[in-house]
Protein backbone atom coordinates (compact mmCIF):
# COMPACT_ATOMS: atom_id res chain seq x y z
CA UNK A 1 0.00 0.00 0.00
CA UNK A 2 2.95 2.67 0.52
CA UNK A 3 5.22 0.95 -2.06
CA UNK A 4 4.66 5.08 -3.42
CA UNK A 5 6.41 5.96 -0.86
CA UNK A 6 9.16 3.43 -0.57
CA UNK A 7 9.64 4.22 -4.79
CA UNK A 8 9.78 7.91 -4.10
CA UNK A 9 12.30 7.20 -1.10
CA UNK A 10 14.21 4.85 -3.75
CA UNK A 11 14.51 7.10 -6.78
CA UNK A 12 15.69 10.07 -4.40
CA UNK A 13 18.60 7.69 -2.57
CA UNK A 14 19.46 6.40 -6.41
CA UNK A 15 20.03 10.23 -7.52
CA UNK A 16 21.59 11.32 -4.99
CA UNK A 17 24.65 8.92 -5.40
CA UNK A 18 24.42 8.89 -9.42
CA UNK A 19 25.64 12.33 -8.81
CA UNK A 20 24.05 13.13 -12.44
CA UNK A 21 25.06 10.27 -13.72
CA UNK A 22 22.18 8.25 -15.72
CA UNK A 23 20.79 5.20 -13.58
CA UNK A 24 20.53 2.10 -15.65
CA UNK A 25 19.58 -0.52 -12.70
CA UNK A 26 18.61 0.15 -9.29
CA UNK A 27 18.90 -2.50 -6.78
CA UNK A 28 16.80 -3.10 -3.71
CA UNK A 29 17.07 -5.39 -1.22
CA UNK A 30 13.75 -6.38 1.18
CA UNK A 31 13.40 -8.84 3.86
CA UNK A 32 11.16 -10.97 4.16
CA UNK A 33 9.49 -10.05 6.84
CA UNK A 34 9.05 -6.18 5.10
CA UNK A 35 5.37 -5.24 3.78
CA UNK A 36 6.57 -4.69 0.21
CA UNK A 37 4.79 -6.35 -2.75
CA UNK A 38 7.32 -6.12 -5.68
CA UNK A 39 5.16 -6.07 -8.37
CA UNK A 40 3.63 -2.66 -7.23
CA UNK A 41 7.32 -1.44 -6.44
CA UNK A 42 7.97 -1.65 -9.72
CA UNK A 43 4.65 0.25 -10.95
CA UNK A 44 5.42 3.00 -8.59
CA UNK A 45 9.10 3.33 -9.08
CA UNK A 46 8.22 3.25 -13.08
CA UNK A 47 6.00 6.40 -12.18
CA UNK A 48 7.96 8.11 -9.60
CA UNK A 49 11.89 7.81 -11.21
CA UNK A 50 9.96 10.08 -14.37
CA UNK A 51 11.73 13.23 -15.59
CA UNK A 52 14.52 11.78 -13.36
CA UNK A 53 18.46 10.58 -13.68
CA UNK A 54 16.24 6.90 -13.14
CA UNK A 55 13.87 7.13 -15.81
CA UNK A 56 14.45 4.14 -17.56
CA UNK A 57 16.58 2.20 -15.28
CA UNK A 58 15.52 -1.37 -14.23
CA UNK A 59 14.68 -1.89 -10.90
CA UNK A 60 15.87 -5.06 -9.61
CA UNK A 61 14.20 -6.87 -5.95
CA UNK A 62 16.64 -8.71 -3.57
CA UNK A 63 14.33 -10.74 -1.39
CA UNK A 64 16.40 -11.33 1.83
CA UNK A 65 15.24 -14.61 3.82
CA UNK A 66 13.94 -13.91 7.33
CA UNK A 67 16.84 -15.66 9.69
CA UNK A 68 16.72 -15.67 13.14
CA UNK A 69 18.67 -17.12 15.66
CA UNK A 70 18.13 -18.60 19.27
CA UNK A 71 19.94 -16.67 21.96
CA UNK A 72 19.59 -19.73 24.21
CA UNK A 73 20.43 -22.59 22.12
CA UNK A 74 22.41 -21.12 19.16
CA UNK A 75 20.13 -22.42 16.74
CA UNK A 76 19.71 -20.47 13.51
CA UNK A 77 16.41 -21.18 11.24
CA UNK A 78 15.00 -19.65 8.12
CA UNK A 79 11.07 -18.36 8.59
CA UNK A 80 8.27 -18.55 5.88
CA UNK A 81 5.75 -18.27 8.83
CA UNK A 82 6.02 -15.27 11.15
CA UNK A 83 6.51 -17.54 13.83
CA UNK A 84 9.18 -16.28 16.35
CA UNK A 85 9.60 -19.12 18.75
CA UNK A 86 12.93 -21.09 18.71
CA UNK A 87 11.89 -24.54 16.37
CA UNK A 88 14.24 -26.65 19.12
CA UNK A 89 13.99 -25.10 22.40
CA UNK A 90 11.37 -22.90 22.28
CA UNK A 91 12.20 -20.21 23.77
CA UNK A 92 11.45 -16.60 22.89
CA UNK A 93 15.13 -15.08 22.97
CA UNK A 94 15.31 -15.06 19.05
CA UNK A 95 16.91 -12.51 17.35
CA UNK A 96 16.35 -11.84 14.11
CA UNK A 97 19.53 -11.87 11.44
CA UNK A 98 18.03 -11.23 8.29
CA UNK A 99 14.85 -10.49 7.05
CA UNK A 100 14.27 -6.78 7.89
CA UNK A 101 16.25 -4.76 5.86
CA UNK A 102 14.93 -1.98 3.01
CA UNK A 103 17.49 -0.71 1.31
CA UNK A 104 19.10 0.52 -1.98
CA UNK A 105 21.99 -1.64 -1.70
CA UNK A 106 23.69 -0.66 -5.29
CA UNK A 107 23.01 1.82 -8.47
CA UNK A 108 24.50 1.08 -11.66
CA UNK A 109 25.28 4.39 -13.89
CA UNK A 110 26.18 5.01 -17.45
CA UNK A 111 29.59 7.20 -16.98
CA UNK A 112 32.05 8.31 -19.57
CA UNK A 113 35.21 6.45 -20.61
CA UNK A 114 37.21 9.88 -19.78
CA UNK A 115 35.33 10.52 -16.15
CA UNK A 116 36.95 8.09 -14.84
CA UNK A 117 36.98 9.98 -11.19
CA UNK A 118 34.16 11.56 -9.66
CA UNK A 119 34.96 13.36 -6.28
CA UNK B 1 29.88 5.60 -22.08
CA UNK B 2 30.67 2.11 -19.58
CA UNK B 3 28.66 1.19 -16.83
CA UNK B 4 29.91 1.92 -13.45
CA UNK B 5 28.58 0.37 -10.10
CA UNK B 6 28.10 2.37 -7.07
CA UNK B 7 27.70 0.38 -3.53
CA UNK B 8 25.07 2.95 -1.73
CA UNK B 9 24.00 0.05 1.14
CA UNK B 10 21.63 2.78 2.46
CA UNK B 11 18.04 2.14 4.02
CA UNK B 12 15.34 3.04 1.85
CA UNK B 13 13.88 4.47 4.38
CA UNK B 14 16.70 6.45 5.35
CA UNK B 15 15.31 9.99 5.01
CA UNK B 16 12.31 9.48 6.90
CA UNK B 17 14.13 8.00 9.96
CA UNK B 18 16.31 11.25 10.10
CA UNK B 19 13.55 13.72 9.84
CA UNK B 20 12.55 11.33 12.61
CA UNK B 21 15.52 11.57 14.63
CA UNK B 22 15.21 15.43 14.14
CA UNK B 23 11.29 15.29 15.91
CA UNK B 24 12.69 13.01 18.63
CA UNK B 25 15.49 16.37 19.21
CA UNK B 26 12.43 18.84 19.23
CA UNK B 27 10.54 16.79 21.28
CA UNK B 28 13.09 15.64 23.90
CA UNK B 29 14.06 19.68 24.03
CA UNK B 30 10.97 20.97 24.70
CA UNK B 31 10.46 17.90 27.51
CA UNK B 32 7.67 16.10 25.66
CA UNK B 33 7.20 12.37 25.53
CA UNK B 34 5.44 11.43 22.26
CA UNK B 35 3.26 7.76 21.81
CA UNK B 36 2.34 6.96 18.77
CA UNK B 37 -1.19 4.95 18.77
CA UNK B 38 -2.43 2.59 15.62
CA UNK B 39 -4.97 0.00 14.80
CA UNK B 40 -7.38 -1.00 11.92
CA UNK B 41 -9.79 1.30 11.39
CA UNK B 42 -12.81 1.60 14.05
CA UNK B 43 -10.81 -0.59 16.79
CA UNK B 44 -11.87 2.24 19.03
CA UNK B 45 -9.03 4.28 19.11
CA UNK B 46 -10.38 7.52 19.45
CA UNK B 47 -13.04 6.16 21.94
CA UNK B 48 -10.44 4.83 24.04
CA UNK B 49 -8.38 8.19 24.20
CA UNK B 50 -11.87 10.10 24.79
CA UNK B 51 -12.49 7.51 27.86
CA UNK B 52 -8.77 7.99 29.16
CA UNK B 53 -8.79 11.96 28.78
CA UNK B 54 -12.03 12.70 30.03
CA UNK B 55 -10.41 11.95 33.45
CA UNK B 56 -7.08 13.19 32.36
CA UNK B 57 -3.65 11.00 33.13
CA UNK B 58 -2.69 11.70 36.87
CA UNK B 59 -1.32 15.44 36.40
CA UNK B 60 0.01 15.46 33.04
CA UNK B 61 -0.55 17.99 30.28
CA UNK B 62 -1.84 16.25 27.12
CA UNK B 63 -1.91 17.31 23.64
CA UNK B 64 -3.07 15.06 20.66
CA UNK B 65 -2.23 14.86 16.94
CA UNK B 66 -5.13 13.49 15.08
CA UNK B 67 -3.95 11.42 11.99
CA UNK B 68 -6.57 11.02 9.51
CA UNK B 69 -6.86 10.65 5.52
CA UNK B 70 -9.58 13.78 5.33
CA UNK B 71 -11.74 15.58 8.06
CA UNK B 72 -11.14 16.87 11.56
CA UNK B 73 -14.22 14.16 12.69
CA UNK B 74 -11.43 12.96 15.25
CA UNK B 75 -10.33 16.29 16.67
CA UNK B 76 -14.13 17.31 16.69
CA UNK B 77 -14.76 14.41 19.09
CA UNK B 78 -12.33 15.52 21.31
CA UNK B 79 -12.46 19.09 21.09
CA UNK B 80 -14.83 19.10 24.52
CA UNK B 81 -11.75 17.91 26.43
CA UNK B 82 -10.25 21.23 26.44
CA UNK B 83 -6.71 19.77 25.78
CA UNK B 84 -4.86 21.07 22.59
CA UNK B 85 -5.70 18.75 19.31
CA UNK B 86 -4.05 19.43 16.00
CA UNK B 87 -5.56 17.67 12.84
CA UNK B 88 -3.51 16.16 10.59
CA UNK B 89 -4.86 15.52 7.21
CA UNK B 90 -2.63 12.87 4.73
CA UNK B 91 -4.63 14.51 1.86
CA UNK B 92 -3.89 18.15 2.37
CA UNK B 93 -0.34 18.22 0.32
CA UNK B 94 0.73 14.33 1.04
CA UNK B 95 -1.64 12.86 -1.30
CA UNK B 96 -3.64 11.25 0.74
CA UNK B 97 -1.09 8.66 2.47
CA UNK B 98 -2.62 6.00 4.53
CA UNK B 99 -0.06 6.45 7.82
CA UNK B 100 1.58 9.31 9.15
CA UNK B 101 5.47 9.37 8.59
CA UNK B 102 7.77 11.43 9.93
CA UNK B 103 7.40 14.63 7.19
CA UNK B 104 3.70 14.93 8.09
CA UNK B 105 4.69 14.38 11.30
CA UNK B 106 7.19 17.76 11.19
CA UNK B 107 4.93 19.91 9.27
CA UNK B 108 2.59 19.48 12.11
CA UNK B 109 4.97 20.59 14.69
CA UNK B 110 4.67 24.62 14.67
CA UNK B 111 0.37 23.79 15.17
CA UNK B 112 1.28 21.65 18.60
CA UNK B 113 2.12 23.94 21.57
CA UNK B 114 5.27 21.51 22.92
CA UNK B 115 5.96 23.86 25.67
CA UNK B 116 2.35 23.60 27.27
CA UNK B 117 2.49 19.62 27.04
CA UNK B 118 4.29 16.91 28.71
CA UNK B 119 2.76 14.18 26.57
CA UNK B 120 1.80 14.11 23.07
CA UNK B 121 -0.56 11.38 21.46
CA UNK B 122 -0.32 10.56 18.17
CA UNK B 123 -3.24 9.06 16.89
CA UNK B 124 -2.36 7.57 13.56
CA UNK B 125 -4.42 7.05 10.09
CA UNK B 126 -6.27 3.55 10.96
CA UNK B 127 -4.05 0.80 9.03
CA UNK B 128 -2.74 -2.45 9.82
CA UNK B 129 -0.05 -1.94 7.69
CA UNK B 130 1.61 0.64 7.22
CA UNK B 131 1.81 2.97 9.89
CA UNK B 132 3.82 -0.18 11.39
CA UNK B 133 6.92 0.92 8.82
CA UNK B 134 6.90 4.60 9.20
CA UNK B 135 8.63 6.07 12.75
CA UNK B 136 7.66 9.07 13.31
CA UNK B 137 10.38 10.82 16.45
CA UNK B 138 7.97 9.01 19.31
CA UNK B 139 8.69 7.43 22.75
CA UNK B 140 6.30 4.31 22.58
CA UNK B 141 4.45 2.55 20.38
CA UNK B 142 1.09 0.90 21.12
CA UNK B 143 -1.77 -0.65 19.05
CA UNK B 144 -5.27 -1.18 19.62
CA UNK B 145 -6.95 -4.46 18.31
CA UNK B 146 -10.63 -5.44 18.84
CA UNK B 147 -12.60 -8.39 19.10
CA UNK B 148 -14.74 -7.37 16.64
CA UNK B 149 -11.78 -7.70 14.28
CA UNK B 150 -11.28 -11.75 14.48
CA UNK B 151 -8.17 -13.38 17.08
CA UNK B 152 -5.70 -14.00 14.14
CA UNK B 153 -4.93 -10.99 13.53
CA UNK B 154 -1.16 -10.85 14.90
CA UNK B 155 -1.06 -13.77 12.37
CA UNK B 156 -1.76 -11.64 9.85
CA UNK B 157 -0.33 -8.76 10.30
CA UNK B 158 2.89 -9.77 12.13
CA UNK B 159 4.82 -6.29 11.61
CA UNK B 160 2.25 -4.28 13.71
CA UNK B 161 2.16 -6.53 16.21
CA UNK B 162 5.67 -6.73 16.26
CA UNK B 163 6.20 -3.37 16.23
CA UNK B 164 4.62 -2.09 19.56
CA UNK B 165 5.24 -2.83 22.79
CA UNK B 166 1.42 -2.97 24.30
CA UNK B 167 -1.43 -4.57 22.56
CA UNK B 168 -4.78 -2.95 24.12
CA UNK B 169 -7.49 -5.65 23.01
CA UNK B 170 -10.82 -3.41 22.97
CA UNK B 171 -14.28 -4.09 23.12
CA UNK B 172 -14.27 -7.07 25.75
CA UNK B 173 -18.39 -6.06 26.28
CA UNK B 174 -19.04 -7.55 23.32
CA UNK B 175 -17.32 -10.86 23.72
CA UNK B 176 -20.02 -12.76 24.25
CA UNK B 177 -21.54 -11.73 20.53
CA UNK B 178 -18.59 -12.57 18.56
CA UNK B 179 -16.76 -15.59 17.51
CA UNK B 180 -13.23 -14.49 19.59
CA UNK B 181 -11.25 -16.67 21.23
CA UNK B 182 -8.61 -15.07 23.73
CA UNK B 183 -6.68 -17.72 23.87
CA UNK B 184 -6.35 -18.37 20.58
CA UNK B 185 -5.53 -14.43 19.96
CA UNK B 186 -3.17 -15.20 22.76
CA UNK B 187 -1.85 -18.09 21.07
CA UNK B 188 -1.12 -16.30 17.87
CA UNK B 189 0.51 -12.89 19.19
CA UNK B 190 2.73 -15.40 21.36
CA UNK B 191 4.26 -16.98 17.80
CA UNK B 192 4.45 -13.43 16.50
CA UNK B 193 5.49 -11.13 19.75
CA UNK B 194 6.41 -13.50 22.58
CA UNK B 195 5.52 -11.69 26.17
CA UNK B 196 4.41 -8.95 24.49
CA UNK B 197 2.36 -6.91 27.36
CA UNK B 198 -1.17 -6.92 26.71
CA UNK B 199 -4.41 -5.84 28.34
CA UNK B 200 -8.16 -6.09 27.72
CA UNK B 201 -9.78 -2.71 27.84
CA UNK B 202 -13.80 -2.05 27.03
CA UNK B 203 -13.50 2.08 26.45
CA UNK B 204 -17.55 1.79 26.33
CA UNK B 205 -18.04 0.53 29.89
CA UNK B 206 -14.35 1.70 31.33
CA UNK B 207 -13.62 -1.89 31.97
CA UNK B 208 -9.46 -2.20 32.58
CA UNK B 209 -9.09 1.45 31.13
CA UNK B 210 -7.96 2.86 34.40
CA UNK B 211 -4.94 0.49 33.98
CA UNK B 212 -4.29 1.61 30.18
CA UNK B 213 -4.64 4.89 32.07
CA UNK B 214 -1.85 4.43 35.04
CA UNK B 215 0.56 2.53 31.73
CA UNK B 216 0.08 6.36 30.05
CA UNK B 217 1.44 8.20 33.12
CA UNK B 218 4.55 6.28 33.36
CA UNK B 219 5.57 7.02 29.98
CA UNK B 220 7.30 10.57 30.98
CA UNK B 221 9.32 9.26 34.09
CA UNK B 222 10.19 6.00 31.55
CA UNK B 223 11.22 8.41 28.72
CA UNK B 224 13.08 10.80 31.30
CA UNK B 225 14.98 7.64 32.91
CA UNK B 226 16.31 6.05 29.02
CA UNK B 227 17.51 9.84 28.07
CA UNK B 228 19.45 10.58 31.35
Amino acid sequence: MHEFSIASAVVDTAVKHAQGRPVTVVTVRCGRLRQVVPDSLHFAFGIVSKETVCEGATLEFELVPARLRCEACDSEWEIEQPIFRCPTCSTAEVTVLSGEELEVDSIEVAQDEEAECIA
Amino acid sequence: MHRVKVRVVEDALDANNTIARANRDDFDRAGVTVLNIMSAPGAGKTTLLERILRDGIGDLRIGVLEGDVQGSLDADRLAHLHIPVTQLNTDSGFGGECHLDANMVRSALPSIPLDDIDLLIVENVGNLVCPAEFHIGEDARIMVASVAEGDDKPGKYPLMFRTVELVVVNKIDLLEHVDFSMERFDSFLDAVHPGVERMQVSARTGEGVDALRDWLARLPDRARAATA
